[in-house]
């Protein structure tokens, strides 16, 4: 059991950083709570359905920054809403919280702002799915050597 | 609240509920939070689909309505369907907090409002109004 303990001592620490970092939020443990043995995977699936259609939104602003005839500041503002929306939804605070400055940026039109914000957002996208896949990796290794995974409080 | 003769006549006491927004992962933490609260329910993506799938005839209990949506917003989405008679209760679901905004979806017909993201206890909150 010793393997076991050891794991899941890694699991809480890294959750507790997690949190402590605001990288991840209340909501997080929200979502936590929804998954049961009726639906083991929900928070891996939610979450995977938001790596997934963050990366679409941050190309979308991506590609409308580039537009060397004019930046359309809405369809930019448009993709950022909608990454703030999903970002608050699954409790990931930094990227939520740097979506809010960028929507800033967007309504004064500011090119320049608004390029830093995309990086800012990035930084924050890529450190939180890092840091949650870590998470989800040391949740299948506990599982694998028969233990379960600690409860969010 | 008895589902008596909705969803193409079947009877059931569970609640219904139709999810309203168009960003995929709030849809799938809604359908969640009221799975887990035994409300039977589906989502649709913008107002027009909500208006539509009024007018193939289903009726709900409870709708989630988010206010930004493309094709048609929330608030029209929610002023259509009180105008076709609807008196399901609608809970406005939206990170819009400025007074006058919530004001304006409330005015639309909204029996509720709530700020997101959703939790279980806003949920029930909601739910409890229903029943109440």
């Amino acid at each position: 059991m010793d393997i076991v303990n050891q794991l899941q001592r890694q699991f809480i620490d890294h959750s507790t950083s997690l949190h402590r970092e605001g990288i991840v939020d209340d909501q997080f443990t929200e979502l936590q709570k929804l998954q049961d043995e009726n639906s083991p995977d929900f928070v891996v699936e939610v979450v995977s359905l938001f790596f997934e259609d963050s990366e679409k939104l941050l190309n979308n602003m991506a590609r409308a920054l580039e537009q060397a005839q004019g930046v359309d500041f809405k369809q930019v503002d448009a993709s950022v809403h909608q990454l703030k929306g999903s970002s608050s939804s699954i409790g990931a605070m930094r990227v939520k919280n740097a979506c809010i400055a960028f929507r800033s940026f967007c309504e004064a039109q500011n090119r320049e702002g608004c390029l830093r914000c995309l990086q800012k957002v990035t930084h924050e996208y890529s450190l939180l799915k890092n840091k949650l896949q870590s998470l989800f990796r040391l949740e299948q290794q506990i599982l694998a050597a028969g233990g379960s995974i600690p409860v969010a409080k | 609240m008895a589902a008596q003769g909705r969803h193409g006549g079947r009877k059931s006491n569970k609640m219904t509920a139709l999810v309203v927004d168009d960003n995929m992962v709030n849809q799938t933490i809604h359908h969640r939070l009221l799975d887990n609260l035994g409300i039977e329910n589906e989502a649709v993506s913008n107002g027009k689909e909500a208006v539509d799938i009024h007018c193939s005839g289903k009726t709900f209990d409870l709708i989630l309505m988010d206010m930004d949506m493309p094709v048609m917003n929330g608030i029209e989405a929610t002023r259509k369907l009180r105008e076709m008679g609807i008196r399901s209760m609608i809970a406005g679901v939206s990170t819009r907090s400025m007074e006058r905004e919530v004001q304006e979806f409330m005015e639309a017909g909204l029996d509720d409002y709530q700020v997101k993201p959703l939790t279980v206890s806003k949920l029930i909150s909601i739910i409890h109004k229903i029943n109440g």
